[in-house]
């Protein structure tokens, strides 16, 4: 008998998420799909509209991410115009920018994917949350996670006019300079960010390296997969997430190809599967070889991991030496464990808020040239930043009045798409077994997908209740033959 | 010309048309028409309003809402309007509404605006059965009905839905 | 006596929306108290049969977010409706059709087309496209379907309330919020927010001259934007006046005009109309060459006045005769 289990909705991505599982007459997993199962088509309806306003449309993709495709958009606009924006205005983006990345890494750590080992990742479902996580640690450091988080969203509502849809950006610039008092707030708030990141780290060390178990679990071979990474990188091969070359190693970790982002569509390709309505990228030299790892496999990965993986180094002291203990810790790179991108993503939170205080501390950034205004025809735009979750490009065609006939969206989840389906049909097969399943089991599963944070935030866990999981087992005709009760 | 009659006389479709004529003048012609006898197409649905620049756009798009196949808009010429730039507003209007109607997939002919004054029944009778004609040709516009489980707040509502009682519609 | 019970649930929705809830719920911890919330798949474990279990009216409010877009939203949101005593339309997707509601200019296939066969980085040569259901080598993989179009919620099921905006400020929320918990419920049918419209709280209205003509509309792309006139005065198209207020003029604060996210006031049924004119009725020429002139530089009206409301509108998207004639 074949049996069929259903969990949904597990996350948020340009929609819902479903992991559906489906079990041979053993009781052991067949095959882990991970689904998207919503599309809303705005590379369609942005046709017609005129290019400035793709900063505030396209930010309706996601409202975790928006600031993301809001300077993705922005770039793209810079492109498309051919116009260089003054230092400043490029100085505030990346500053509003970090501010954001560190916002939404802090939100990932302490209140969605964190927990997970904060907490423990088969403690009682009630208590993954961010409220198992103040029980463990004291409200103080709550109240500092809560205070950090507002003290960044407030921030970026100052320069960018709303947090959720942003507006401020616009081609060859930004709608207003930055104010001397918001100046020294953001100066005061990268020197707690910078504090508060190295706590955090302290934590990870404490909690999760501390704990034998914890360290076998994240070097397993459950979770681990040897693909291609991708990831943004300044001139020095530095992690950058504003700006910089395309940069691909391959699962050896050597460079395989670096690239502007004007060229993407030579490298990158998206594959269509029936049963989801996300797409799947891959390395275009390589071609779509279907759901597999190696140097082979046109499959890659970005976000965090992939990012350190595909750099030479972190362009800040703190985060440098954080990270040459991370290679030196899990073995020298590349590092292939998908749990990882938990501590990649500390170490980025903490290069974004030591970017932070670099950038609000320079004194050009109070300049109050912050626009190039246009003159050329647009034609062509491609622009591209990295999202909390990885590479993210967007790429316009208009007409001469600056109306867009064609957009393309490449989101950082589709190019993480074919390495999450991997890795939750790897973790799948390895935890449920023998037809047994739980919750804490499902938990295994569903960890392998949340260490990728695709897309979801919500402070999931933010709210005292139960959680996540929609878990039902079927026959072969679908009839719900179980319920798994979580909490 | 072949054509017109053949899609006329071949599906029956005969065009609803609302009007919506300025007191002081088109809605005048549109009389003086009637009592000199001159015959148009009886396809229009006259609503008097005081003014051309009274016209809510929102009643343009509630007509074809409500059933209509075109919109007539009739004011005073320029430099006649009764309150003096009512017609004005109206050519403003009407002019971005038109680029409007055209992303929303309506044909060019289905709105018209014209400057008829009192005096001018003649060109009551013309326009109408030009416009009857273009639209014939055209078809009717059958937009979809909007599902309405919920309410649609506000008194605006009944306003708008009133349009449809007082033509008939 | 236990705590009411209350709902979040969310459709086509960026997670805005969600997102603004939480921001709110690290405010307002006490509210959040006072209630019991029964399902929020973004924060906590939905089941479908525990919602089909609840008697008729169990939970006293559903806050839905997001457009109706596929068949999923759909018969989700009806199972709510039986459940809930109020249903309030949670921001401008619900409300109004929202952003994504812009696919109403577009055929569903035309949308699916884009996405799956035209975009450049698509590799495709055998057209696949998502499908309702796919069989795999393990058996049967199902996917929501979309809908023809984009509806807003009370097109789907009856809506009690509607909380405006993209996302809802959180003060409008916070009021919302308190409305249910003290009982102190407007006339069914509000929308739950002040009922003037922006310019009359926009720190520039000062600036914003008695009678406005306006001969040429600039792109905010295309020229200085000067930090404390009002938007409109300065030609940019600024939807403040025909909007509602109670985002305390968000955009305005980046120096960016008002984009209508909190849709009409009470008086108007269809916001790009009512825009529209609004708009055209500042145009300072006289003749139809000038007029033209003016209209011109306005380069996507459908998409400037419907950015947020299209599918609530009168004509609810392009009407696409040719595809939907019938007898
Ligand atoms: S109303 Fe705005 S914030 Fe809310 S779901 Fe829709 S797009 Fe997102
Ligand atoms: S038009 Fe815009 S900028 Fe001017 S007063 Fe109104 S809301 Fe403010
Ligand atoms: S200014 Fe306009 S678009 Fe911006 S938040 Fe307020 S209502 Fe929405
Ligand atoms: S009075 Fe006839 S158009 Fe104004």
């Amino acid at each position: 008998m074949t049996r069929h289990i259903t969990v949904k909705p597990i996350t948020r991505l340009e929609g819902h998420g479903v992991i559906d599982i489906i079990l041979n007459d053993a009781g052991n997993v067949d095959h882990a799909y991970f689904q998207v199962p919503e599309l809303r088509g705005f590379e369609k309806f942005a046709q017609g509209r005129p290019a400035e306003d793709m900063p505030q449309i396209t930010s309706r993709i996601c409202g975790v991410c928006p600031m993301a495709h809001h300077i993705a958009a922005t770039k793209t606009l810079d492109s498309l115009y051919r116009v260089d924006p003054p230092s400043a205005a490029k100085k505030i983006r990346e500053l509003v920018y970090n501010t954001f990345v560190f916002e939404d890494h802090t939100l990932h750590f302490y209140f969605l994917g964190g927990p997970d080992f904060l907490v423990g990742p088969v403690a009682p479902k009630s208590d993954r949350n961010i409220l198992g996580v103040l029980g463990k640690f004291g409200l103080e450091i709550g109240k500092k996670v809560i205070g950090m988080r507002k003290e960044m969203r407030d921030l970026i509502s100052l320069m960018a006019g709303k947090v959720i849809h942003p507006v401020f950006g616009l081609p060859g610039g930004i709608s207003k300079p930055m104010r001397p008092e918001d100046q020294a707030r953001f100066a005061a708030a990268a020197d707690r960010g910078i504090e508060f990141a190295l706590m955090t780290l302290d934590v990870f060390r404490k909690v999760v390296l501390g704990n034998p178990e914890y360290v076998d679990l994240i070097t397993s071979d459950a979770y681990t997969h040897k693909t291609h990474y991708m990831g943004l990188v300044d001139g020095n091969n530095k992690v950058n997430f504003y700006d910089g070359k395309l940069r691909v190693v391959a699962p050896d970790g050597k460079e395989k190809v670096k690239f502007p982002i004007a060229e993407y569509l030579q490298h990158i390709g998206e594959h269509v599967e029936p049963w989801s309505y996300i797409k799947f990228c891959f390395l275009k030299d390589v071609g779509w070889k279907g759901f597999t790892e190696g140097p082979d496999s046109g499959v890659f990965s970005v976000a965090p991991l992939a990012r350190l993986n595909a750099s030479d180094g972190m362009a800040t002291p703190k985060a440098q030496e954080a990270r040459d203990e991370f290679y030196k810790t899990l073995g020298g790179k590349p590092v292939h464990h998908t749990l990882a991108n938990h501590w990649a993503r500390l170490i980025e939170m903490l290069y974004a808020a030591e970017r932070m205080k670099e950038l609000a501390n320079d004194p050009e950034i109070l300049s109050k040239e912050v626009r190039t205004i246009p003159r050329t025809t647009p034609q062509e735009g491609i622009g591209v930043v990295e999202a909390p979750r990885g590479t993210l490009i967007h790429h316009y065609q208009t007409d001469d009045r600056g109306v867009i006939t064609h957009a393309n969206l490449i989101v950082a989840t589709q190019n993480n798409s074919a390495r999450i389906s991997m890795s939750v049909d790897k973790a799948a097969k390895k935890w449920i077994t023998n037809g047994k399943v739980d919750d804490g089991l499902l938990n295994y599963v569903e960890m392998a997908f949340r260490a990728y944070d695709p897309c979801h935030g919500c402070g999931t866990h933010a709210l005292p209740g139960q959680m996540s999981l929609k878990v039902r087992l079927y026959d072969a005709e679908r009839n719900l033959i179980r319920e798994i009760q979580q909490g | 010309m072949s054509e017109v009659s053949k899609s006329s006389s071949g599906n029956g479709f005969e065009p609803r048309i609302v009007g919506f004529f300025c007191n002081w003048c088109t809605y005048t012609a549109a009389d003086l028409a009637g009592t000199s006898r001159l015959t148009y197409a009886p396809n229009v649905r006259v609503l008097r309003v005081m003014c051309s620049g009274r016209l809510d756009p929102q009643f343009i798009l509630d007509a074809f809402r409500k059933g209509a196949d075109g919109v007539l808009i009739g004011g005073c010429h320029p430099g006649d309007c009764h309150y003096q730039a009512g017609n004005h507003k109206a050519l403003r209007r009407y002019t971005l509404l038109k680029r409007l109607l055209k992303t929303m997939g309506i044909e060019e002919e289905r709105v018209r605006l014209e400057w008829i004054s009192a005096s001018e029944g003649d060109k009551v009778q013309r326009v109408i059965n030009e416009m009857t004609e273009d639209i014939r040709r055209l078809g009717p516009l059958r937009l979809p009905p909007i599902p309405h489980a919920g309410r649609m707040p506000g008194e605006a509502v009944e306003r708008v839905s009133s349009i449809g009682q007082e033509t008939g519609l | 006596m236990s705590k009411p019970k209350i709902g979040f649930y969310w459709c086509a929705s960026c997670g805005g929306c969600d997102e603004a809830v939480v921001d709110l719920a690290e405010n307002i911890l006490s509210v959040v108290e006072a209630v019991d919330i029964a399902v929020w798949p973004v924060a906590m474990d939905f089941k479908r049969s525990d919602v089909e279990n609840m008697q008729d009216g169990e939970m006293v409010v559903t806050f839905i977010n997001g457009a109706i877009r596929n068949t999923e939203d759909r018969e989700i949101v009806e199972i709510l409706r039986e459940k809930s005593k109020y249903i309030v339309a949670f921001g401008s997707c619900a409300h109004l059709g929202g952003v994504p509601g812009m696919g109403n200019l577009y055929t569903r296939e035309s949308i699916l087309e884009c996405s799956y066969s035209e975009t450049p980085s698509v590799v495709n040569p055998e057209k696949v496209c998502p499908q309702g259901e796919t069989t795999v080598p393990e058996g049967v993989l199902t996917l929501p379907v979309l809908e023809e179009r984009v509806w807003t919620l009370d097109q789907t099921i009856e809506v009690d309330y509607y909380l405006p905006g993209c996302p809802p400020p959180v003060a409008l929320i916070v009021d919302g919020v308190t409305a249910f918990l003290t009982n102190q419920l407007p006339p069914k049918g509000s929308v739950l927010g002040p009922k003037h419209s922006l310019c009359l709280d926009c720190p520039r209205k000062d600036t914003k001259p008695e009678n406005m003509l306006i001969k040429e509309f600039k792109r905010p792309h295309e020229t200085e934007i000067d930090l404390e006139t009002c938007l409109l005065a300065q030609g940019l198209l600024c939807l403040g006046p025909a909007t509602r207020s109670g985002c305390g003029a968000a955009c305005i604060n980046g120096n960016m005009p008002c984009t209508g996210c909190l849709g009409p006031t009470d008086s108007v049924r269809d916001y790009g109309a009512k825009a529209l004119s609004g708009i055209a009725s500042l145009f300072d020429a006289e003749t139809e060459a000038d007029i033209a002139r003016i209209a011109d530089r306005i380069v996507d009206p459908a998409g400037t006045f419907y950015r947020y409301s299209l599918p609530g509108s009168l004509f609810q998207g392009k009407v696409f005769q040719k595809e939907g004639a019938r007898s």
